[in-house]
C-alpha cells in the first residue's frame, strides 16, 4: 500500500517543477489582491491597451500553465525510478511538428494584426487641432509652455511653467508637442498609458483624450543622468472650464511677474 | 570501443612536437597555450571571476532598491566611498550600467562561445584542435585589454560609465552630461571594442573549424545541437559585430574628435554646447540594436544547444525533432536581423516602422515555441534520470517558457508603450538570461566537468545547489513582472521618490533578501567545483553513458584530443536504440548490423 503510494507519488523534482505554474499563477492572484496591478487608467485609448494586455495575459497564461504542467507530468511519468517501460525510440513526429508550427504561427499573426489599430490610434493618427502645450525635458525637470490666448506657440503671450505641474483638460482631445533640451528623456504618464522618448532637435506629437479628472505622476522613463530618479512631474486633469480658468490664472501670475521684473 | 589508457594518446595522435623527453614549459602549456581546451578553460575561469564581480554590482543595485540611501555594509565603502557607504545616485546608475556590461560582455557571451565553444567544438566534431590555434589564443588574450580597461574605468575621475549598457547618446556622447560620461565612457567604448575583436576572432575560427575539420562521417546533420548553436552564433557574430564596432568608433570620434554622428544641432548638456551637430541620436540606437538584438541570441543559442544535448542524454531517448530544431535555430538567426526595432518602439522611430518590427518580432517567438515543444517531446516517453545537469536543463526549459511568453507582451506595440523601460522588461531578460542561459551554463559545467578535469563533481551538493538557486532566483525575478505591471520604472536610483511606488518597497526588500541569499548559496558551487578538481572521484571516459564524440576521448583529453582516429556512423542522439543491448549507441561505434523493425517516425 505505502509502497504503491510511494511509487505513484511524483518525485520531489517533478513536484518542484509543478511549483512553477502554481506559484506563478498565485503571484498574479496575490498581486491583484495587493493592488500591484495596472495602475488606474484615465484615458480612452488606455482601455484598449489594458484589454490587449489582459488578452495576451490570459492567452500566454494558458500556454504557460499547459506547457509547465506537461513538463511536470513528463518529469513525473517518465522518471526512470518508476517507469519500467522501454523508452520510445522516436526521433520526432512530422505531423506534430506541423501542428505546433502552424498553431502558434496563426495565433501570433492574429495578435500582430489585432493590435495594429490600437498602435495606429496611439501613435500614427494625430488629431488636427492646435497644440495644447509644449513639453520639454531637460536634466532634470519637465518644462511646459502653453500657447496662451492666441493659441499659437512661441508668441509673446505664451505661458511658461517650470514647476513640474502640467494642467490639461479632460473629456476632450489634447495634442502635445514634446521635445528635449539636452539628452534623451521619456515622457511617461502611467495613468494615461502613454510613453514617448523625447529627443533633442526633434519635435514629436503626443495626443490623448482623458476620461476623468485628478492628479497623476509624470515619470521620466529614459535614463538621463544622475538625477533621472527625481525627474518627476505632476499632471492635473481638469474640467475644460476649470482648465481655461487655470490657464488664465497662470497667465495673470506670469504677467505680474513680468511687470515686477520690468520695474 | 576504445580502451587505450589516456597517457598514451600523444603517440596515437601523432603530435611529435610534444613527444617524450622535453615537457613544454608551464607558460606555454597554461598561459600562452594554443590548445583549444586550455583556452576554453582560461575563458571559463575568467568569466567565472567576472561573474562574481557582476554579482557584487547587482547586490549594490538591490541594496539601493530595498533600503535606499542607507549605508551599505562592505560593498558600500568600495563604491560609495565619499558618502560613508551610502550609494549616491550617480554611483547607482554606474552600478546598473556596469552590472549589465560585465554580465553581457564579460560573462555570458565569452562563457558560451569562448569557454564552451572552445572546449567542445573540436571534441564534438572529432578534430584535434581549432583551425587557427594562434588566432584562438589571441581571441582570449584580446579579452585582457578589455578586462583591464573596464576594470580601470572604475577608478578614473567620475567613475565608470553611467549611461546604461545601451550607452545612448547624447548622454553618453557629451562629457558634460553625467559624471561617468567622462573618461569612464571612453574606456567603456574601448573595452567593448576589444571584446568585439576577441569575439570576431573566435567566430571566424569556429565557423572554419566546423565547416572544415569534421571527422570522417560527421555530416552536418550528425552534429550535436551544441555545435549547431555555436555555429549559428558564430555567423551571427560575424555579420552583426562589425556594425557595433563601427558605431563604437563613431561614438568615440563624437566624443574625442568633435564629429557629430549622434548629436543633433545645438546639442547641449549642463549648458555646455557640443562641438558639432547635424547628427541624430536615434542613429546610435539603430546601430546598437542591429548588433545587440542578434547578440541576445548569441547569448542563448549555444545554451539551447547544450540543453538539448543534456536533455536527450538523461531522458535516455533521441532528441525529438532534430531537424526542426536545427531549422528553428536558423530561423531565429535569420529573423534576428530584422527585429532590432522592437527595442525602439517608443524611441521616436517612425511608428509605421514599428509595425513591421512588431510583426517580425511576433514571428520570432515561433521558432522559440517550436524548440520548447521539441524539448518536451524529448522528455516524453523517456527514462528520466534526475542528475544535476539534467535538473538545470529542465529548469532552463521551464524558465525559458516564461521569458519567451513575456516577450510577446512587449512585442505587442500598444502594450509596450506602457511596459517599455519598466521592470517588466527587466523580468523578461532576466528570465531568458539568468534563469535561462545561466542555468544552462551551470548545467553544462556539471555535465562536461568530468571531461574538463577528469573527475566528477559531487551530485548531492550539486542538487542542493540547484534547489536553492532555483527557488531563490524565482523569488528574485518573478515579482519583477508584477512590478512592471504597476509601471515601476527601471534604472531609478530612488523609485520611492514617487509616492505611487512607496507601497512596493516591502516587495523589493523581499526580492533583495533573496538576491543576497542567491549570491550566497553559489558558494556551494564554488566549493564543489574546486574541491572536485582535486578530490572528485575519477571519471572514466564516458561517465554519463552518452553518445557524443567527446565522450570517446580520454578525460581529460590530451593534446590532440583523440587517441584513435574517430569515424562517425550516426547522430549523437541514438539513446535506447534497438540495435544495441545497452541504452546508448556512441557515434563512433560501428553498426551492429542487427535487423530492427522499420524506424518509427
Ligand atoms: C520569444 C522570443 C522573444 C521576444 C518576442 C522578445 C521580445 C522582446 C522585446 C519586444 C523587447 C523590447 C522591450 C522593450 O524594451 O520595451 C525585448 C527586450 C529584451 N530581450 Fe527579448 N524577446 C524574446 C526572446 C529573448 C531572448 C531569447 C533573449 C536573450 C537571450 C532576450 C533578451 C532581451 C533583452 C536583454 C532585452 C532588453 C534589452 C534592454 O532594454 O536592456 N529576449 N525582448
Ligand atoms: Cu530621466
Ligand atoms: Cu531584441
Amino acid at each position: 500500500m505505502i509502497k504503491r503510494f510511494l511509487r505513484w507519488m511524483p518525485s520531489f523534482w517533478a513536484l518542484l517543477f509543478l511549483a512553477v505554474p502554481v506559484m506563478g499563477v498565485a503571484t498574479f492572484v496575490l498581486a491583484d489582491h495587493y493592488n500591484i496591478w495596472l495602475p488606474r487608467d484615465v484615458s480612452e485609448h488606455g482601455r484598449t491597451i489594458d484589454q490587449l494586455f489582459f488578452f495576451i495575459l490570459y492567452l500566454t497564461g494558458i500556454v504557460f500553465i499547459v506547457t509547465e504542467v506537461v513538463l511536470f507530468y513528463f518529469a513525473w511519468k517518465y522518471d526512470a525510478k518508476h517507469n519500467s517501460k522501454p523508452v520510445e525510440f522516436s526521433h520526432g513526429s512530422h505531423s506534430l511538428e506541423v501542428v505546433w508550427t502552424i498553431l502558434p504561427a496563426v495565433t501570433l499573426l492574429f495578435i500582430a494584426i489585432y493590435q495594429m489599430d490600437a498602435w495606429a490610434a496611439a501613435k500614427m493618427r494625430p488629431p488636427e487641432i492646435p497644440f495644447t502645450c509644449e513639453v520639454t525635458g531637460r536634466q532634470f525637470n519637465w518644462d511646459f509652455r502653453y500657447p496662451g490666448p492666441d493659441n499659437v506657440l512661441y508668441t509673446p503671450d505664451d505661458i511658461v511653467r517650470t514647476d513640474g505641474n502640467l494642467y490639461l483638460p479632460y473629456g476632450e482631445e489634447v495634442l502635445l508637442k514634446i521635445t528635449s533640451a539636452d539628452v534623451l528623456h521619456s515622457f511617461f504618464l502611467p495613468n494615461l498609458r502613454l510613453k514617448q522618448d523625447v529627443i533633442p532637435g526633434m519635435d514629436q506629437k503626443m495626443w490623448f483624450r482623458a476620461t476623468d479628472g485628478g492628479s497623476f505622476d509624470i515619470v521620466c522613463a529614459e535614463l538621463c543622468g544622475w538625477g533621472h530618479y527625481k525627474m518627476k512631474g505632476r499632471i492635473h486633469l481638469l474640467k475644460p472650464e476649470q482648465f481655461a480658468a487655470k490657464l488664465e490664472e497662470l497667465r495673470q501670475e506670469q504677467n505680474t511677474m513680468r511687470v515686477a521684473e520690468a520695474k | 570501443m576504445s580502451t587505450v589508457p589516456y597517457d598514451h594518446h600523444h603517440e596515437a595522435a601523432g603530435h611529435a612536437a610534444h613527444g617524450h623527453g622535453h615537457a613544454p614549459s608551464f607558460l606555454k602549456t597554461y598561459v600562452f597555450s594554443l590548445d583549444h581546451k586550455i583556452i576554453g578553460l582560461q575563458f571559463l575561469f575568467s568569466t567565472l571571476i567576472w561573474f562574481v564581480v557582476g554579482g557584487m554590482l547587482a547586490l549594490g543595485v538591490r541594496w539601493q532598491l530595498a533600503w535606499p540611501w542607507s549605508p551599505m555594509p562592505i560593498l558600500g565603502n568600495l563604491v560609495g566611498h565619499a558618502e560613508g557607504g551610502q550609494i549616491p545616485p550617480e554611483t547607482y546608475t554606474m552600478l546598473v550600467t556596469m552590472h549589465a556590461t560585465v554580465m553581457i560582455f564579460f560573462v555570458i557571451i565569452p562563457v558560451l562561445a569562448g569557454a564552451f565553444g572552445n572546449f567542445l567544438i573540436p571534441l564534438m566534431i572529432g578534430a584535434d584542435d581549432m583551425a587557427f590555434p594562434t588566432l584562438n589564443m589571441l581571441s582570449y588574450w584580446f579579452m585582457w585589454p578589455a578586462f583591464i580597461v573596464i576594470g580601470a574605468s572604475f577608478f578614473v575621475e567620475g567613475g565608470a560609465a553611467q549611461s546604461g549598457w545601451t550607452s545612448y547618446p547624447p548622454l553618453s556622447a557629451l562629457f558634460t552630461a553625467a559624471p561617468g560620461s567622462g573618461t569612464g565612457q571612453t574606456l567603456w567604448l574601448i573595452g567593448v571594442t576589444f571584446v568585439g575583436v576577441s569575439s570576431m576572432m573566435g567566430s571566424v575560427n569556429y565557423m572554419t573549424t566546423i565547416i572544415q575539420m569534421r571527422a570522417p562521417g560527421m555530416t552536418m546533420f550528425r552534429l550535436p545541437m551544441t555545435i549547431w548553436g555555436m555555429f549559428i552564433t558564430a555567423t551571427l557574430q560575424a555579420f552583426a559585430l562589425p556594425v557595433l564596432t563601427a558605431a563604437g568608433f563613431m561614438q568615440v570620434t563624437d566624443r574625442l574628435l568633435g564629429t557629430g554622428f549622434f548629436l543633433s544641432d545645438g546639442a547641449t548638456a549642463n549648458n555646455a554646447l557640443a562641438q558639432a551637430g547635424g547628427g541624430q541620436p536615434l542613429l546610435w540606437q539603430h546601430l546598437f540594436w542591429f548588433y545587440s538584438h542578434p547578440a541576445v541570441y548569441i547569448m542563448i543559442l549555444p545554451a539551447m544547444g547544450m540543453v538539448s544535448d543534456i536533455l536527450s542524454c538523461f531522458s535516455r531517448k533521441p532528441l525529438f525533432g532534430y531537424k526542426p530544431m536545427v531549422y528553428s535555430i536558423g530561423g531565429i538567426a535569420g529573423l534576428g536581423f530584422i527585429v532590432w526595432g522592437h527595442h525602439m518602439f517608443v524611441s521616436g522611430m517612425n511608428p509605421a516602422l514599428g509595425l513591421t518590427f512588431m510583426v517580425s518580432t511576433m514571428m520570432i517567438a515561433l521558432p522559440s515555441a517550436i524548440k520548447t515543444f521539441n524539448w518536451l517531446g524529448t522528455m516524453w516517453g523517456g527514462k528520466i534520470q534526475f542528475t544535476t545537469p539534467m535538473l538545470f536543463s529542465i529548469a532552463f526549459v521551464s524558465m525559458f517558457i516564461i521569458g519567451g511568453l513575456s516577450g510577446i507582451f512587449m512585442a505587442a506595440t500598444p502594450v509596450d508603450i506602457f511596459i517599455h523601460d519598466t521592470y517588466y522588461i527587466v523580468a523578461h531578460f532576466h528570465y531568458v538570461l539568468f534563469t535561462g542561459t545561466a542555468m544552462a551554463v551551470l548545467g553544462a559545467i556539471y555535465f562536461w566537468f568530468p571531461k574538463m578535469f577528469g573527475r566528477m563533481m559531487n551530485d548531492q551538493w550539486g542538487k542542493i545547489h540547484f534547489l536553492l538557486t532555483f527557488i531563490l532566483m524565482n523569488c528574485v525575478f518573478f515579482p519583477m513582472h508584477i512590478l512592471g505591471m504597476r509601471g515601476f520604472p527601471r534604472r531609478l536610483a530612488d523609485p520611492y521618490h514617487y509616492d505611487t511606488f512607496r507601497d512596493l518597497m516591502p516587495l523589493n526588500q523581499f526580492m533583495s533578501w533573496c538576491a543576497f541569499l542567491l549570491v550566497g548559496v553559489q558558494i556551494i558551487f564554488v566549493i564543489n567545483f574546486f574541491w572536485s578538481i582535486f578530490f572528485g572521484p575519477r571519471a572514466g571516459r564516458n561517465p554519463w553513458h552518452a553518445n557524443g564524440l567527446e565522450w570517446q576521448a580520454p578525460s581529460p583529453p590530451g593534446h590532440g584530443n583523440f587517441d584513435f582516429q574517430p569515424v562517425i556512423y550516426r547522430g549523437p542522439y541514438e539513446y535506447g536504440s534497438p540495435e544495441v543491448d545497452v541504452d546508448y549507441y556512441p557515434q563512433t561505434q560501428p553498426p551492429t548490423g542487427r535487423e530492427v523493425p522499420a524506424a518509427k517516425h
